[in-house]
């Protein structure tokens, strides 16, 4: 029986990371055309509806997928194919492969004994696993230049495997100053040690303790997700679109999805080895676990109070505009609150049955500090995306010698000079752990 | 022989923390996360139009889709002297006349057709008219059709195009503002054509009379 249990949360771990960051790429698909859209005084997508729903551009989503699924894949006659197609392939399945080692909370003990990982995959390689396998990113890239037998897409992949091979290094390196102070490269230990405080009140936060590692860490992210202002192998002004000219419809489409794929896992190890991963801040996983009635009750109650506050803009904003266009969909609005209003009511249906049938402490606890810390991680996920989307659209692209000049001669000496000081504070101070 | 002046462009020196690209970057991001922001919560305030629901008002001097004046009584007010057609650069306007029956006016156009997709709107027809019977003063900018048939537009085509400001005392309408010229009497915001659908209130900037107004 208990070997069922034990296969059971295996396969549902192994599920819930693969479809976690595919699910985020629509999600971050509407977020970037959004946020760029804003940031260019433009509305940005809001047509494509269901009925007169529109979600604020949320329906465009269904609308692309269909897009690309339904798409011709024109292949022209030229290419190897063998490598034409499994470029692709080998780009998804690599950006899939690195989230499994991340941890989305903390190691959760139920009652009767059982210990339960948050990772699908807890190796104790941990940060070294993630550089294996985002290395491996760059032949997919290459192979995509390669194989389509076009000046353009080989140039772009050129550029691509260049610009990887200057930026893995200072990633790399700038990572060692972290294992120093930490004394481990597992990635869950590392975030139980960034929960304590620094001089009493700082969260011992990654980015705080290494603050020149976590620049050199989050530009070289950028570059290694291959987005601007890093995105040479792509520079559509000058290579039509770089590795990826010659692939069409679904094709294309899996190199997208990869790079949305990258750019949640680069955000997830951003986030674990300088945002604190999924601690919260002043409240240790014990904390969680011991005040889990009271706290459960806060949380609904913040619910309520969020989605009714939310109900509430909905109807102003219907009763500003009660005619914008003219034609059904002017009450959406009125859908809104009728939908964040039951969500309201259940949350404080929720909390009425927890006072009714009364709190389970035992198994309450620690599945209430897991979900609350798989909320924060993920919180911290999306903001760091919002992060990279911000970026893309405020910076211009590197010129290629800018590029390599900051890679090898910016980054890599920082790199190098922030192990040395590094090591200098911890023989000076005696390191965090004492 | 004068020698060649050079000039020579300093470049300006960067900074520290300009060099670092840090601190710019972090300038450069305030500056778009104030626009994402006000875009965010100030919605309405986005200069963006919102095309199919929210129309422009085009400025007078605006070259659109041509349109036939007429007379009082209704009939076209052309002649057929073929000063338009000749006048073309692109060759599109294809008149075949006939006599008329007041003997003062002799002529009129039995056929006037013009290619709006061989048309460049130069507006030299309009400028070419000696009786001020072609206008392009519609405001029309949207011109579609399925076929290519469809875009040759003839003489009922033409007479049926309304004029964007009806109350524009101006002889040429659709001709560009004559310096001296701009304080002619111009349509008031209010009998302009209010936007298809909708009824957000939309600034719009005229350059005739160099204010922005409600539509």
């Amino acid at each position: 029986m208990n070997d069922v249990f034990d296969v059971l949360i295996v396969l549902t771990k192994v599920l819930v990371f693969i479809l976690f960051p595919l699910s985020m790429v629509p999600l971050l698909v509407w977020l970037e055309r959004k946020v760029s859209a804003l940031i260019q005084d433009r509305p940005g997508p809001n047509r494509a509806a269901i009925g007169f729903v529109r979600l604020g551009g949320l329906v465009h989503l269904f609308a692309d997928t269909i897009k690309m699924l339904s798409k011709e894949q024109i292949i022209p006659r030229n290419v190897h194919l063998f490598h034409y197609l499994a470029a692709p392939v080998l780009m998804a399945a690599t950006s899939l492969l690195v989230l499994p080692i991340v941890p989305f909370a903390d190691v959760v003990y139920l009652p009767g004994g059982r210990e339960i990982s948050m990772q699908a995959f807890n190796l104790d390689a941990g940060v070294l696993w993630y550089f294996a396998i985002t290395s491996l990113m760059v032949y997919g890239v290459v192979l995509a230049g390669w194989a389509s037998n076009n000046k353009y897409a080989l140039l772009g992949g050129v550029r691509s495997s260049a610009q990887l091979i200057s930026y893995e290094l200072p990633l790399g390196l700038s990572v060692i100053g972290l294992i120093m102070v930490f004394g481990t490269v597992h990635l869950n230990e590392m975030v139980v040690q960034q929960g304590e405080l620094l001089f009493g009140f700082l969260p011992r936060w990654g980015i705080f303790i290494q603050p020149l590692a976590a620049i050199i860490f989050i530009v070289c992210a950028f570059a290694e997700t291959n987005r601007a202002p890093f995105d040479l192998a792509e520079g559509e002004s000058e290579l039509v679109a770089g590795f990826h000219t010659e692939y069409s419809g679904m094709l294309f489409g899996t190199f997208f999805m990869a790079e949305y794929v990258a750019m949640v896992v680069a955000s997830a190890m951003i986030a674990t080895l300088f945002f604190g991963g999924w601690q919260i801040p002043y409240m240790s996983t014990q904390t969680l676990i011991t005040h889990a009635e009271s706290l459960s009750y806060v949380a609904l109650l913040g619910t309520t109070v969020f989605l009714l506050a939310l109900a509430a803009w909905a109807w102003r904003f219907y009763g500003r505009n009660p005619s914008r266009f003219g034609d059904l969909r002017d009450k959406e609005p009125l859908l809104y609150v009728v939908v964040l209003a039951l969500g309201a009511f259940g949350a404080l249906a929720l909390m009425g049955a927890l006072y009714l049938f009364g709190f389970n402490a035992a198994w309450g606890g620690p599945l209430f500090a897991a979900s609350v810390q798989v909320g924060a991680f993920v919180t911290k996920i999306m903001l760091i995306c919002l992060m990279f989307i911000w970026v893309r659209w405020t910076l211009p692209r590197f010129r290629y010698d800018q590029l390599m000049f900051l890679g090898w001669k910016s980054l890599l000496p920082l790199a190098l000079a922030n192990i040395f000081i590094t090591g200098i504070m911890i023989f000076l101070t005696g390191g965090l752990a004492s | 022989m004068k020698a060649v002046k050079v000039k020579t462009i300093k470049r300006e020196k960067l900074n520290f923390w300009e060099r670092t690209y840090l601190v710019p970057i972090f300038q450069g991001m305030g500056v778009t996360l104030k626009h994402l922001l006000s875009n965010l919560f100030r919605a309405n305030q986005m200069q963006t139009v919102s095309y199919p629901d929210q129309k422009k008002t085009m400025p007078t001097g605006y070259r659109g889709k041509h349109r036939l004046t007429q007379r009082d009584d209704g009939t076209v007010k052309c002649v057929a002297c073929m000063m338009c057609a000749t006048v073309c650069p692109a060759d599109c306007i294809h008149i075949e006349a006939d006599e008329h029956d007041d003997p003062t006016i002799e002529k009129f156009p039995q056929k006037f057709e013009i290619d709006l997709l061989r048309c460049v709107y130069c507006g030299y027809c309009v400028e070419a008219c000696p009786c001020d019977a072609i206008r392009m003063d519609s405001g029309i900018y949207a011109i579609f059709a399925t076929r290519r048939e469809d875009f040759i537009i003839n003489k009922e085509g033409l007479l049926n195009v309304k004029p964007q400001f009806p109350d524009d005392a101006r002889p040429k309408q659709g001709m560009p503002p004559i310096a001296g010229e701009t304080d002619l009497p111009l349509a008031p915001p209010s009998q302009q054509p209010p936007s298809e659908r909708g009824s957000t209130p939309l600034q719009m900037y005229d350059p005739a009379t160099g204010q922005t107004h409600t539509t």
